[in-house]
């Protein structure tokens, strides 16, 4: 009987042969992580539960980004709460303002994403890691207290749906157009409960960073992860981690058997996929960008943790480059790290963002789940390159937010409605 | 485990930012934390709750962030237990980890109106609209569900564990 990646990754972690899909086994945690929402309700839980120590301190990372700087008093408190926390029990991977960034960026890119792991995080979109072959899955704050102090995590073993991708890509077309189409295709329940597992010519010819939009957007349509297969692109990817680093030296390679058993399989012809947007409220509700130019925006946001990679920042960058952003229209740019920050900083892409008109964050979540750093007023809509467009995702619940890919979301900030980029230019000629 | 209440009733795919606004995440407090709860759902909710009071509501309920502060907001608003079609993943985890019972039963999450009086036993699965005498079978719980019930929660049933490692 064949096994699919994740349940190969589940056995192992679980130390048992094999493992079936609905089976719930307790799974050793290789990397569990939390933030300024989730880990200060898990410490009290843990506190108040009488443990007084980590199972082990090196597996456990803490990362405030939610709503950090802090942005208020009480943020300040609950921050101070987990830098706390994580002096006293030795947790050397607490990273905050100025030494890190977003979560989803920051734990593969310092190489702490081994290939075959078990990644389990206090934030739903910890399905991101599936870009470099682990298994990682998004918990509340209880299940990370419980991992913290026993090392463990209960799992039902999900059955795999694996989504086969074919064809190339048109222009302007990248990973975030890719999933939009997918959950539009299956719904915000389509894979509830179950693995997505991401392959096809299409997924071996996207890049890393589209592999890592891919699967942090798997929580988008209910899944428990997104897994992509290991490949080139992953190891080039591991192999440029910092010298040391157990994306490096660690984890161990795992494939889906050719006779291994899916929920389904559902084929997608990516060349015919336009630019996509998911309009108000559910990311399900996907049409091409292109049918949405008689919508005017008040906001642009590019980043987070599903497009703040610097790929994502020159993608944009590359559209904005002598132009200007409209006069109607804010847009800011939250790089996903100190490190994007920096590469940003030096390649050009920075100066292009902030020349038309960009406003540039420092790292944070802040905007995409209307924390700070661009909050939405009644009645105003954004473009963003996040992942959730909920009533009130961004601010007032009369606000309103549509998801696109950074190219999109460049084109968008210049037209001051939403446009491709091939529309703008066009406009630019006729001028 | 069995509760009585009168129903509050949604539609599918409930999130977790209607749950509990991402604005009111600077803290952990229940008290406070329920003052908010469906706020951007339904603002009246908070003032109509009265304790022992159940939520049915259709697919996919608490999809979304991983934040457990939305099964914290519904039980410190009173809320004795929620009823619905289908739990998106993360909040099924929180709901049995922190101890807030829910019942998977899509016939029931379609029949049962707002107003309605039910009585609702979880371990059992078993559902009574007593407004309109009808009653249903919801999907019993696991083993391992039961055991962590059983237990108090999680964090309970994690240490009965390392006890047992230790002996």
């Amino acid at each position: 009987m064949g096994q699919t990646v994740t349940e190969k990754i589940i056995a192992r972690a679980a130390g048992l042969e094999a493992v079936r899909a609905g089976e719930i086994v307790e799974a050793r945690v290789d990397l569990a992580l939390a933030n300024d929402v989730t880990a200060p309700l898990a410490i009290a839980e843990f506190e108040d539960a009488g443990f007084d120590k980590v199972s082990d301190p090196a597996r456990i990372v803490l990362v405030p980004d939610h709503f950090t700087p802090n942005k208020d008093i009480k943020t300040a408190g609950q921050v101070k709460k987990v830098r706390e926390f994580a002096r006293k029990h030795g947790i050397a991977h607490f990273f905050e303002t100025g030494r890190a960034g977003i979560e989803h960026v920051i734990l593969p890119d310092m190489g702490l994403v081994a290939p075959g792991d078990l990644v389990i995080g206090a934030d739903s979109h910890t399905c991101t890691y599936g870009a470099v072959a682990a298994f990682s899955t998004g918990v509340g704050s209880t299940d990370f207290a419980a991992a913290m102090a026993w090392g463990r995590v209960w799992l039902r073993v999900p059955q795999t749906i694996k989504f086969v991708y074919h064809g190339r890509p048109g222009r302007h077309v990248v990973g975030k157009d890719l999933m939009l189409h997918t959950i539009g295709m299956v719904g915000v329940d389509g894979a509830l409960y179950k693995a997505m597992e991401f392959a096809g010519e299409a997924i071996e010819d996207l890049p890393i960073d589209g592999r890592f939009t891919m699967c942090n957007m798997a929580i988008e349509a209910g899944g428990k992860s997104g897994i992509v297969g290991f490949d080139k692109k992953t190891t080039q990817y591991l192999q440029s981690r910092p010298v040391g680093s157990r994306a490096r030296t660690a984890g161990q390679v795992f494939a889906s058997d050719p006779e291994a058993e899916y929920a389904q399989v559902v084929e997608i012809d990516a060349g015919a996929i336009r630019p996509t947007v998911a309009k108000p409220h559910l990311p399900s509700n996907t049409v091409p960008a292109e049918d949405l130019a008689d919508v005017r925006i008040d906001q642009v946001v590019v980043g987070s943790c599903t497009n703040g990679r610097l790929a994502d920042l020159q993608q944009a960058a590359e559209v904005l480059k002598g132009r200007a952003v409209h006069p109607d229209v804010r847009l800011i740019i939250l790089p996903g790290s100190q490190e994007v920050f920096l590469a940003a900083s030096r390649d050009g892409t920075m100066q292009a963002l902030v020349e038309a008109g960009a406003a540039f964050s420092t790292p944070t979540c802040g905007a995409c789940l209307g924390g700070h750093m661009g909050v939405l007023a009644a009645g105003e809509r954004a473009v963003a390159t996040t992942n959730r467009n909920f009533v009130g995702r961004m601010g007032d619940p009369e606000s309103e937010v549509y998801l696109a890919n950074p190219y999109v979301a460049a084109a968008s900030a210049i037209a001051g409605h939403i446009a491709t980029p091939d529309m703008v230019t066009t406009a630019k000629g006729g001028a | 485990m069995a509760f009585e209440g009168t129903v509050h009733k949604y539609g599918r795919d409930v999130d977790t930012d209607v749950i509990i606004p991402a604005r009111y995440l600077n803290t952990n407090d229940p008290a406070e934390l329920a003052r908010h709860c469906m706020e951007d759902i339904d603002p009246g909710f908070v003032a109509r709750v009265r304790p022992g009071d159940i939520i049915v509501a259709g697919e996919n309920f608490g999809c979304g962030s991983s934040r457990e502060h939305a099964p914290v907001a519904i039980r410190a608003a009173g809320v004795s237990c929620v009823v619905a079609a289908s739990f998106a993943r993360i909040f099924y985890r929180n709901a049995f980890n922190t101890g807030l019972p829910i019942v998977v039963c899509p016939h029931a999450a379609r029949e049962i109106e707002a107003g309605d009086r039910v009585r609702v036993d979880v371990v059992e699965g078993r559902i009574e609209d007593l407004t309109t005498g009808k009653t249903y079978a919801a999907e019993a719980y696991p083993p391992f569900m039961r055991e962590l019930v059983a237990s108090g929660g999680l964090l309970p049933y994690v240490k009965k564990r390392l006890a047992e490692d230790e002996a």
